[in-house]
């Protein structure tokens, strides 16, 4: 228990003090030394962390590791607590081991920085992973809440990391106010969590949840889900992470691919004691995911940025995912932010490679035939499609396969949407694959002299990842494929109320037979259609709809934010100027008109001046001749009891 | 004589002198009246110290009550005379400035 408070401070407090030293130092460190130390921290907690992982496997989880009282008012405890059980373990290993990843590919990446930006870019993302420590290892919800707003603060300065770029700003404040809109509805679950319970620990609220009305349970829920809204980028919150792509391209698959953005799945995982008791919300959750995971699918059909399609991609398995959390499936749910958050990365940071080595050029059309230029990248850009696409025996596939498994049981509506998902998603990302690596090359012969394979640091990387999406899925192979299913076994004692389905083996045959079917007819049509001829103009009828992305930000410009415009116009020109402003100026005039009329008495006659003395001194005889009378009455009048 | 006679008559010389202050432009004419509120006080403290001792006397023949009055009406004629002298005087010096005693010409205490 001591042993595991000290490690669990330091995994947190590392990545907090590179931050510092990183963020203090970085006009006065060489560029080697930010980037080795931002690195090493992080890797210190990744040992730490696979530490607290044996630690767990082997010994349970225990109970929370309170440090220090947080908030104490009243009966209301707040204490500063972490809790370490099976599901945050598994969160850390993701975080601070595809954080180092991430760090080491950076310091290639960002290698054309000047020294200062460097620094800063390295301090954001140690930062940025000690707010996701914090997010996941909190004990109650107000701890996650500040690591919540902390990896909301980052991914904001990290997206407007080239801050010289007005589209990049628009793009991190798009990227803020979204997630706040989020953020509201998580922090009205925690108040209305404290006002019904008086307590916003896990252990406590899952314990006493049955004083909680069903109103109060399906209310909290589905706040807490509006939070996760924002931050996993589903509907109606989800245009912010295709424009959150304007950050550096290891920051996308670090924050908006494997960790950040699946912050929303953990907590609702955290809390499934709560949703389990609402089925509206389950609906709710598993409507939202399914439609977010279709309609961000067809959207990436035809987009032409790299990282567009690699971001819907990923709006689209975060949709998956919460399906699988709507359908009780957690175990599922959580099993795909792994494989995902190996195989997305991945992807990003080919992408990056790629990006890399066009210098600074991500449409695909202007792409093509970089297979030949850039070996590594390929293959493992290959490995990552294939596993997206839900191939066996690539991580992926598992994943998939039991959020599908588990969706059909439920309904058997959700698993025919979810393949033809899947389909789709086979469909975008050879696509993506054929366009950028087959063909020939099509971009300027400037361009084509400087192709060249990344340094290592950005290979080494790729190729962990490559392994990880490829034997990642090992630890949940499913009984049906004579595995035992590791995941689940170790998940079970937090996520207690996971759903099990009893379908037959054959059943599962068929299903996975048709979705690997169907994964696989998509693959070979995009290769076949977009190898030979990449499809350079624009489209026109229903492409030109998706390509436009539905037309969803014109949406939303027309139907909120024009009108909150013309609202905060009307405040500003008509309320403020005729209301306020009236009556603050109408004060001061007030006062400047009656002292223009008082000074007319001041008119340099004494015989005036005498007599208002005179009629001043009769005034208060008369007050005292009344016997008291008027004075007391004017006592009364202004200082009454 | 009863005592409201020398009251009504105080009041009247101070009334006097406060609708002379008030309504006559002439400095001398102003002081004039000045003096005369001056001494309708004078005449009210006379007369009330004077009924005191009446009153006092009988039950005791040695008795000084009343006397402060008197003591005070000397001090006032005595500060008045100091003061007629110098306000006469800045009556003086006004005229020798602006040929006029009317206090009406007097109005640079405006604004």
């Amino acid at each position: 228990m001591e042993i595991m408070k000290t490690l669990l401070a330091f995994i947190v407090l590392w990545p907090l003090v590179g931050f510092l030293v990183n963020g203090l130092g970085r006009n006065y460190f060489s560029k080697k030394r930010i980037a080795f130390y931002a690195s090493e921290q992080i890797f210190a907690s990744f040992i730490a962390s696979i530490i607290v992982f044996i630690l767990i496997k082997n010994n349970g989880a225990q109970g929370d590791i309170t440090y220090f009282n947080f908030i104490h008012i009243g009966k209301l405890i707040i204490p500063f607590a972490f809790k370490i059980d099976q599901l945050s373990a598994i969160f850390l290993l993701i975080i601070t081991g595809i954080g180092f990843l991430i760090h080491v590919y950076s310091a290639a990446y960002m290698q054309q920085e000047e020294q200062a930006h460097y620094g800063r870019y390295f301090s954001y993302l140690n930062l940025f992973i000690f707010s996701m420590l914090l997010l996941v290892l909190g004990a109650n919800y107000v701890i996650m809440f500040i690591g919540w707003e902390g990896v909301g603060l980052c991914s904001y300065l990290l997206i407007g990391f080239w801050f010289k770029n007005d589209n990049y700003n628009y793009a991190a404040k798009k990227a803020f106010i979204m997630n706040r809109i989020g953020d509201l509805g998580f922090l009205l679950a925690i108040f209305w969590m404290i006002a019904k319970l008086g307590t916003a620990n896990y252990s406590d609220v899952f314990s006493n949840v049955s004083q909680l009305s069903t109103t109060d349970i399906t209310a909290i829920t589905i706040l807490l889900f509006i939070g996760a809204m924002g931050k996993s980028a589903q509907i109606p919150l989800y245009t912010w992470l295709p424009d959150a792509m304007a950050g550096p391209t290891p920051v996308s698959a670090l924050i908006h691919a494997a960790t950040m953005v699946t912050a929303g799945i953990y907590m609702v995982a955290r809390s499934n004691v709560l949703y389990s008791l609402s089925e509206v919300a389950q609906n709710l959750v598993a409507i939202t995911g399914l439609v977010t995971a279709l309609f961000a699918a067809t959207i990436a059909i035809k987009q032409n940025d790299i990282k567009k399609v690699l971001a819907y991609s990923t709006v689209s398995q975060l949709g998956y995912m919460f399906l699988g959390l709507g359908v009780g499936a957690y175990t599922g749910a959580v099993f795909h932010v792994m494989t995902h958050a190996f195989f997305k990365a991945l992807l990003f940071l080919g992408a990056g490679s790629v990006i890399h080595a066009m210098h600074h050029e991500q449409d695909i059309r202007k792409m093509g035939g970089l297979k030949k230029y850039l070996p590594i990248t390929h293959i493992t850009f290959l490995i990552g499609c294939i596993a997206i696409s839900g191939i066996p025996p690539f991580s992926g596939f598992f994943s998939k396969d039991e959020i599908l498994a588990a969706a059909y049981a439920h309904n058997p509506v959700y698993w025919g949407i979810g393949v033809a998902t899947a389909g789709l998603t086979a469909f975008y990302m050879f696509r993506l694959y054929a366009t950028t690596f087959l063909g020939s090359f099509r971009g300027t012969p400037e361009q084509a002299h400087h192709l060249h394979e990344s340094p290592s640091a950005m290979t080494i990387p790729l190729i962990i990842l490559a392994i990880l999406s490829v034997v990642g899925g090992l630890v949940g192979v499913p009984e049906s494929l004579g595995g035992h299913h590791a995941l689940h076994q170790f998940l079970s004692p937090v996520l207690l109320t996971e759903v099990k389905y009893e379908t037959t083996h054959s059943t599962e045959y068929m299903l996975m037979g048709l979705s690997v079917a169907i994964a696989a007819t998509a693959i070979v049509i995009a290769i076949v259609t977009y190898s030979k001829k990449p499809q350079i103009s624009n489209s026109t009828g229903v492409g030109k709809l998706l390509e436009n992305k539905w037309y969803i930000d014109e949406l939303y410009d027309a139907i909120i934010v024009k009108p909150l415009g013309s609202l905060a116009s009307f405040l500003k020109n008509v309320i403020e100027k005729s209301g306020i402003d009236a009556a603050v100026n109408g004060v001061g005039k007030l006062v400047n008109y009656s002292s223009r009329q008082l000074r007319l008495l001041q008119n340099g006659q004494v015989g005036g001046y005498i007599l208002l003395m005179v009629l001043g001194m009769i005034v208060i005889v008369l007050i005292w001749v009344n016997d008291g009378y008027i004075y007391r009455f004017l006592m009364n009048l202004f200082f009454a009891k | 004589m009863p005592i409201q006679y020398y009251i009504i008559l105080s009041l009247a010389l101070f009334c006097i002198g406060i609708v002379g202050v008030l309504v006559r432009r002439n400095a001398i004419i102003i002081f004039m009246c000045i003096e005369l509120m001056l001494n309708a006080v004078n005449l009210l403290l006379v007369a009330f110290s004077k009924m005191q001792y009446n009153t006092a006397v009988i039950a005791n023949k040695a008795t000084t009550v009343g006397a402060e009055g008197q003591l005070f009406v000397f001090f006032i004629m005595v500060v008045a005379a100091a003061e007629v002298s110098v306000g006469l005087a800045i009556i003086v010096m006004m005229f020798r400035n602006t040929h006029s005693i009317d206090v009406n010409f007097l109005n640079r205490l405006k604004n």
